[in-house]
Order: structure tokens, then sequence, then C-alpha cells
């Protein structure tokens, strides 16, 4: 395998309402954030991933390449996911060999419509979609298939919502005071990630590429993503037997995790992917408060990646993991490994 | 919607609804709903999937074309709770997510319980489908599930015609009069109240009926939270209370004071209607109230 390494990572200041701004007026401070850092202009391979549902508008993606100079023509690819797969995907490319850079970038506005709903057009059009089987009702089923303490969840509302407090791209949302009402029962209010508006971006580079363009590259030493089927009756939702499977991929246990960021939209997602990837005390989880306190859909899972990243290129930590996550109930989850060099 | 010009309304829509082919396996599960019947596929390794699927998700091989039908009971085996329903949603008041193995299934179908409250529903609950009373071949011909029937309502009522004679006549003349009246037995010299004709312990023959205070202590009582006709409210008490000079207490409506206060050995007294409403029946005795409140 050839040694790629995350050299930039941006990402907007979320917000938690409709600013107005365009899709290509969101992502292009974070594009040229990564370009400054890194001195690059042009890149071997671009790869975006976003949801044009979210919109409400087709190909809204090929209007967002506005924000990247896209002429004389790139080369270019997008994933209707979590950009954290268009970073995949962008790695798989630089495997290749020919190319030794690539930006990755995604984008949502979840203000725009009702996301709840909206997530049910994700779902199989035959059994599940038309029973109008929304987001939270499906999280709801999970969180009851878990059963956790409801202190152990409000704990980590609590800790989420503090840590986003302390991070000033993330929302800056209340201690919860208990007397929060529940969504869908067993789900409580508080434990619905925020409405949220942003985007990120990072720059790879491959081979010895990355040292030479900055100090400390965060190298990709695992990366691998696994799926579970879609129907909801036909796996364990208290388990996730696909992150495990992924993490064990991309060699998560084979050494210390001093930082884990997790693609965990729900409380209860963080107990399941912790116990899946075998964290344990040692680790610090969502430092950066996670999707709780921020959860601009599409670009969350690669701010995963970019949080854990940052942590090794700002020198305060050497090994870091990064999930991400799609579909229902934790359907499809890719998890990152990234080392100082 | 607002009316600021800058904001507008957007509406991404399929008029009519978008047309997807089912593939033989899912035309064969919702051909089978359309006729009010559950089956599941045989996998390769024999087990049955629920609804239908034509891979089998554990091993990826071709499901077989074996369709079993199953149900239409099936077991909860996770549900969550929707306490505010919407639009898209199978039912328009509170209602369960439950995912249901149905009986010879071995994977569970997601869908809508219709359970009336929370408490009614859990892993374990046995659950049977509603059908729609007019099927197209969707997963929705089948509206949603109810609990297994565990009980049924019994109606009981006869009617009885009941006439006082003997001594509770002679009691309730009393009460018409706004006295209670008891007999003392002339052997043991116990007093009873109502009056009776005979000593219950030494079974010797009472004489003329005495003529009681209609004031006495409460030896023990209950809260009642169901509903009486001859009762004031819910809650309301009733209580054992012996009256003074009697030895047998008798029961009575406790009044005029909140339930939660009502305490063994409150000294009471008759509350009595006005004596142009008073007839030969303990209605005429509102109830008894503390000494010190009435």
């Amino acid at each position: 395998m050839r040694d790629v390494a995350i050299v930039a990572f941006a990402q907007t200041r979320h917000t938690s309402r409709d600013t107005g701004l365009t899709e290509p007026e969101l992502i292009r401070p974070v594009i040229d954030e990564v370009k400054e850092r890194t001195g690059l202009r042009r890149f071997g391979f671009t790869c975006s991933g976003s949801c044009d549902y979210l919109a409400g508008a087709p190909f809204s993606f090929v209007s967002a390449l506005d924000a990247l100079a896209a002429w004389p023509p790139i080369s270019e690819s997008h994933v209707e996911m979590d950009a954290a797969w268009a970073l995949y995907e962008a790695w798989v490319r630089l495997q290749h060999g020919d190319i030794d850079t690539a930006l990755v970038y995604g984008f949502g506005k979840s203000s725009l419509g009702d996301l709840r709903t909206i997530m049910t057009l994700q779902l199989d059009p035959y059994y599940l979609a038309p029973l109008g089987l929304d987001q939270l009702s499906y999280a709801a089923l999970q969180a009851a298939a878990v059963g956790a303490e409801r202190k152990e969840l409000d704990e980590i509302v609590r800790r989420s919502r503090a840590d986003g407090r302390g991070n000033p791209y993330a929302l800056d949302l209340p201690d919860p005071d208990g007397a929060e009402g529940h969504a869908v029962r067993p789900l409580k209010k508080t434990d619905v990630p925020p409405i949220t508006d942003g985007a990120a971006a990072i720059v790879l580079a491959a081979g010895d590429l990355a040292g030479r363009l900055i100090a400390n590259p965060a190298y990709i030493t695992g990366i691998a993503h696994r799926m579970e089927p879609h129907y909801l009756g036909m796996r364990n939702l208290a388990l996730s037997a696909s992150a495990a499977d992924a993490a064990r991929a991309a060699g998560v246990g084979k050494g210390p995790v001093e930082v884990a960021e997790l693609h965990a939209q729900f409380p209860h997602e963080e107990i399941i992917l912790r116990r899946a990837l075998g964290l344990g005390e040692e680790t610090a989880i969502n430092p950066s408060g996670g999707p709780l306190a921020a959860n601009p859909v599409m670009a969350t899972g690669l701010i995963r990646i970019g949080e854990a990243a940052r942590r090794v290129l700002d020198g305060t930590a050497r090994r870091a993991v990064a999930h991400a996550a799609g579909g229902p109930c934790l359907q499809h989850n890719l998890v990152t490994v990234v080392e100082a060099p | 919607m607002s009316s600021d010009p800058l904001v507008a309304r957007h509406v991404l829509e399929f008029p009519g609804g978008y047309t997807r082919t089912t593939g033989p396996v899912i035309g064969r599960f919702l051909s089978e709903l359309r006729a009010r019947r559950v089956v599941g596929v045989r996998t390769a390794e024999g087990r049955v999937l629920v609804p239908p699927l034509e891979y089998d998700p554990a091993t990826g091989e071709p499901v077989t074309g074996e369709y079993v039908e199953v149900g239409p009971a099936g077991t909860v085996t996770t549900c969550a709770w929707v306490d505010e329903p919407l639009d898209a949603h199978p039912l328009d008041r509170p209602f369960a997510w439950a995912l249901i193995e149905l009986d010879g299934a071995d994977t569970a179908l997601l869908h809508a319980v219709d359970a009336g409250d929370p408490k009614a529903i859990a892993p374990g609950t046995r659950v049977w489908p509603v059908w729609n009373d007019h099927p197209t071949g969707g997963i929705t011909d089948i509206s949603h599930f109810v609990p297994e029937v565990t009980k049924i309502v019994a109606p009981v009522r006869t009617e009885y015609r009941l006439q006082a004679g003997g001594a509770l006549r002679v009691f309730l003349e009393g009460v018409a009069r706004g006295v209670f009246l008891g007999g003392r037995c002339p052997s043991c010299a116990k007093v009873y109240v109502p009056y009776r004709m005979s000593c219950p312990e030494c079974g010797a023959v009472i004489g003329e009926p005495v003529e009681l205070p209609d004031t006495g202590t409460i030896t023990t009582f209950a809260i009642n939270n169901l509903p009486d006709p001859r009762a004031p409210q819910v809650p309301f008490v009733s209580a054992y209370i012996l009256l003074d000079d009697a030895d047998i207490p008798m029961i009575a409506l406790v009044g005029g004071v909140p339930a939660h206060e009502v305490r063994e050995g409150m000294r009471v007294r008759a509350v009595w209607a006005p004596p142009e409403e008073r007839t030969a029946s303990m209605t005429s005795v509102r109830w008894f109230a503390p000494m010190e409140r009435s």
C-alpha cells in the first residue's frame, strides 16, 4: 500500500439555521483554507460527498463545483454519501500511483427541509418507506434494542455539548436540564442531534510529498468500511457487527487509541460504537463534541476524520481513530486510523 | 411561509408517485399480502426471511423458490413509542413501532402496533395484524398490528326487588325520624346498631329498640377511588363508626373532611338531611363529619 496522509483539514463555523448562503458559497472558504495551508492550487483528484435530497435539487453537487475553479477540466467524482466515503474513494484513487494529491470535501444544509422525514427517502421503498418510518423512529428502535441506562445516555449528551461549547466550529448548546420531553420513546429530545449547516474539506497527499508539505502529516495507517443488511429486522440492532469488522480490518486494536471521533448521532450509537471498536477508558471520545454538538449531515463523518487527524497534525496525539456511518441505524460503517509519522 | 420575498417555498415531488418494479420475490410477497396472507422465503440454509429478499443477507446466496406462510401473529422483539405521529405514519394516534418476529419466521418484520398505551407493549408481546379494507399489494395492506387478545369484557347485570321488613324496617323508620335505633341484649347487655331481633352472640331475643346518640368514633376506614352513586365525590371515605353507647360499629360514609385527614379514633357526628327530605332510607344520613368541624 502506498502511504497516504491527511495534510490539511478545514471546516466551517457550523450554524443551527440557514444563513442563506448557496452551497458553493458555503464550501468556498474551506476549500480556500486547505489550499492555503498546503500551498496546492490543483489536485490530482477531487471527490465530494453530499445528498441532493437535503437541498431538494437534482445534481446540486454539480453546481457545488463552482467553488473549486474546475477549469481546465479536473478529475472529479462524487459520492451520494457522507464525504468520509469520498475520502475513501480518494484514498483508493491515490493507491493507483499516478497522482499524489487529492481534495475531498463534504457539505450539507439540513436546515432547508425536515431532516427527520427526508431521511425516510434513504429507506427501502417496498417495505420501510411506505410506512413513513422516519429518522427518529428507527433511531428510537435501536435505542430500545440497546436498552442503555438513561443516566449513561444523559451523560454522553452532557459531555458532548460541553465539549462542543469548547469547539469554535460546533454549536453552543446548553447542558440538558433533565426535564426535556421525549422525541420518540425511548429517545429524549436532547438525544437528537442538532439541525446543522456546514462543510468541511481535507487534502490527502501520497508518498514523500506529505512530509514535504507539512511537518506532522497524519498518515492513514488503516481504513476500511463494512455494511450490514438494510432491513432492520434482519440484524441485531443492539450491536454493530459491521463497525466491528471495519475496525478489525483497519487495525484499530493494533495500538493504543488516544482519541476516537465517532459518527454517533444519538447517544446510544456511541455506546454501540465504543463496544464495536473495542475502545476503553484510555480513549478520549469525541473531544470535538461530535455529532451531538454539530451535525452538518454529509460532512459529519468527514469531520470525524478531520478532527482525529487534527490531533495528529497539531501534535497532541500520536494515534487516533475516526468513524463514519451511513444508512439507518449504523448500517454502513467506515473506520480510519491516523498516526503520526 | 414567510412573507419575505427572499424566502421561497420549494417542493420536490413525483406527481402520482414513482413507479418501481418489484421483481419476482418482493412481488410474490406483496401479492400474498393483497390476498391477506404473509409469506416468507426460505434460504438455502433453511431460514425463513420475512419480508422476503432476493438474496440471503447472511451469505449472499440467492434464496430458494420456496415460500412459507407465516404468522399471521408474531412476537415483538423491539419497540419504540411515538407520542406525536407524523402525517406519513400508519396511525394518527400514539402508537408503537415494533420489530415483530412472525410465527414461523427467522427474521423480524417492522410495522406499527396500535397498543393504546406504551405500557401495553414490550419485547415478548404477542401481536396480530389488522388488514386494510382495500388491499392493493403494498406493505400497508397490513394497516397495523394489535396486541393479542388476552382479556374480554363480560357484562353482568341482574335486577332484584329488596324489601325491608322486620328489624331493618324498625331501624329505617328511626332514621326517617332522625334517630339511630339499636337493641340491647337482655342476656349479655351488648348494644347492637342497627337494631336487630336477636343477639348473634348468645342467641337471646332482643326487646324494644333503644335510641342511640348520633355521635361516635371512627374505628377503621377505607379511601375509595372508584365512584359510587351514594358518595359525594372520588375519592371518598367509608368508615366503621362506633356510635357512643353501642358495642358494634356500623358502616357509613365520612364527609366534610379531606380523605387524607381521616384518622382512626376521630370523633364524628351524623350529618342528616333536612327533616322534610328524610325518608326511611340511609340516604337520610348524608355522612358523618368530624365533630370539631361540624
